[in-house]
């Protein structure tokens, strides 16, 4: 059950993503950086939180998640350390994935040539 | 008003210089194109067994040089030319520099985005008719990969194209022009001036050239007091299929009517059906090699007699349509009779 | 719609975007959105198995196979970008491989990749975020003023 529910939400978040970009003349670069502040704004309401109970990796997947990832790190430290947290805790949640991204795209470009 | 001036743009040259030889070099997909069979050499791959795309690029330049100083019989090293007048799409131009450093002959880089080529050859003309130069090499390159990661997205980037844009030529032409000798004239040269039409994608250059390329040829025609059919062919450098129609339209408004002998290098040079270029071809190497490998073959088998070649640019940065400026844009016609 | 020559640039202009905007050709729609839709969808499904095998794997939690789910997924995003097909793939689903994390370690391996040949500092490491980099910078802004927000708000309830 959860896998088709995080097919169709996962699937929605693309569909939006896509409606937009053919509709007006945002750059890729405008509407992922969109949908990661509107994963954090979601975030800060709990209302990320929310779809990702409902479905899985229908909303950790895409780059919304990410923004609500940044947001939940920071909150959390705050709870526990007070304002600082906001500066020390934001990475706490997203390192897997930034870490991964910068270690897989160098040991991908130092492999693998450009093609076309 | 100088001696050889016709109307607001236009040079009628007194002793019309000839193309003594010219030299194509196209990549893969522009071999398999509808020309594919019309270009003196064409390569297997993006790199052609270089380290970049750019070093690829000017060993393409190079090799288009060679094959036009061949057909021209000027086989000496360095060769008996008086001026090297190249362009490109890179940055500073490296591609022509560093092919008038192989070349070692006198050496005039020239930008004008697309239009080049026609820059190229209207410059050479007016050195040879001016009683400056008796031999020119003009030549003009583009490469599709080295101009992607420049002006746009990384080749491997998965971004979706939109159907008006185009796809940079990879290749490049070179003409030898001569004050005497066999081959095609060039007849008259109209120098276009910078239009703004108010577009801002960057992807729609078709659309943002167009109107540059009905403003030189109305001029063109205006200044010469020719009409449409006194051409057989006349052909703009890049506009692709939308820019094309848009050609046509504003053309039309003028009440310049373009028909079937109106052509452009962008639609001739890929098989939309086959190949997915979305609008066409562009880049400088567009016009370049359609001219120097198609055109000029059409006009040696005796098919075309009169052409009108209009180059047209899109003068954009990516630095300028960041900070939200206009896409303005040129076309240089030269006009050339068998 | 006729631009009438000796009118002011700035109507000539107006009505030549209008002309051009209605002549554009438009992408396909209704294409390029079921594609978006099934390819992220797929994608997403394909992330819930992952942590599936994950959680089952290593013994953690569902919540806690998220991280090793995400890294699996830049993995493979790196991975394909690299052999050359993601860009393919992209042109066909486009958002669908685009907005998953596949598509931020697309951005930043094609990056790297295509600016190998200035070097590993200048070129690699120099260039690696210049696609990827707004995604994060505001991200973090926008956690960091959101958790302003809110740690100003708990203080004053």
């Amino acid at each position: 059950m959860m896998y088709l529910k995080a097919f169709i939400v996962g699937g929605l978040i693309c569909l939006l993503a896509q409606m937009i970009l053919d509709n007006t003349k945002l750059s890729p670069g405008h509407v992922l950086s969109g949908f990661t502040v509107a994963g954090g704004l979601l975030g800060g309401l709990g209302l990320y939180d929310r779809l990702i109970s409902f479905a899985g990796a229908g909303a950790t997947v895409p780059i919304s998640s990410f923004g609500n990832a940044l947001v939940k790190g920071a909150l959390q430290e705050v709870n526990q350390h007070g304002m600082l947290g906001i500066l020390t805790g934001m990475f706490q949640m997203t390192s897997a994935g930034i870490t991964a991204a910068i270690v897989f795209a160098f040991l991908t470009a130092v492999t693998f040539n450009p093609k076309s | 008003m100088a001696k050889k001036r016709l109307g607001m743009q236009t040079v009628q040259l007194e002793q019309p210089p000839v193309i003594i030889g010219a030299g194509s070099a196209a990549g893969p997909m522009e071999a398999e194109g509808p020309l594919g069979l019309d270009f003196d050499q064409t390569y297997p791959d993006l790199t052609i067994g270089q380290q970049s795309f750019e070093k690829a690029e000017r060993q393409m330049m190079i090799d288009a040089c060679n094959l036009a100083l061949k057909k021209a019989n000027l086989t000496q090293k360095p060769p008996q030319i008086d001026y090297f007048l190249a362009g490109d799409l890179l940055n500073q131009i490296i591609t022509s520099s560093f092919s008038g450093l192989q070349l070692a002959v006198p050496f005039l880089g020239l930008y004008g985005a697309c239009s080049t080529f026609c820059e190229g050859i209207s410059i050479g003309s007016m050195l040879i008719d001016g009683g400056f130069a008796d031999k020119v090499l003009c030549a003009a390159s583009s490469h599709n990969a080295a101009a992607e990661r420049q002006y746009r997205y990384p080749t491997e980037y998965g971004s979706q194209r939109r159907p008006y844009a185009q796809w940079t030529v990879t290749g490049a032409g070179a003409l030898v022009l001569a004050s005497s000798g066999q081959g095609p004239r060039v007849t008259h040269v109209t120098t276009g001036k910078v239009v703004d039409m108010g577009i801002k994608d960057p992807f729609d250059q078709g659309a943002a050239m167009a109107p540059a390329a009905v403003d030189t040829i109305v001029t063109h025609l205006k200044d010469t007091g020719r009409k449409v059919d006194y051409y057989d062919l006349i052909v703009t450098g890049d506009l692709a299929r939308f820019g094309h129609e848009m050609a046509i339209r504003m053309a039309g408004q003028q009440n310049v009517v373009l028909d079937e002998r109106y052509k452009d290098c962008g639609m001739l040079v890929f098989d939309p059906e086959r190949q997915d270029v979305h609008s066409g071809g562009s880049g400088c190497g567009c016009s370049a090699i359609v001219t120097a490998g198609h055109l000029l073959k059409q006009m040696a088998q005796g098919k075309v007699k009169k052409l009108l070649l209009v180059a047209t640019g899109a003068l954009l940065s990516p630095t300028t349509f960041q900070q939200g400026d206009n896409i303005p844009a040129i076309a240089h016609a030269v006009a050339l009779e068998a | 719609m006729k631009i009438k020559q000796g009118t002011s640039q700035q109507s000539q202009q107006a009505l030549y975007k209008q002309m051009v905007t209605k002549a554009e050709p438009k992408p396909p729609r209704l294409r390029n959105a079921i594609a978006a839709f099934l390819t992220g969808g797929l994608v997403c499904l394909t992330g819930e198995g992952i942590t599936d095998f994950w959680e089952a794997t290593m013994g953690i939690t569902h919540k806690q196979a998220g991280d090793p789910t995400v890294a699996t997924l830049v993995f493979l995003g790196a991975l394909l970008t690299g052999l050359g097909f993601f860009d393919k793939m992209a042109r066909f689903a486009g958002a669908g491989l685009a907005v998953p994390v596949t598509g931020f370690a697309n951005a930043m391996t094609a990056s790297a990749l295509e600016f190998k040949r200035e070097g590993l500092v200048f070129g690699i490491g120099g260039r690696m975020f210049q696609l990827a980099g707004a995604v994060i910078v505001y991200g973090v802004t926008t956690a960091f003023f959101v958790g302003l927000l809110a740690s100003l708000l708990k203080m004053f309830r």
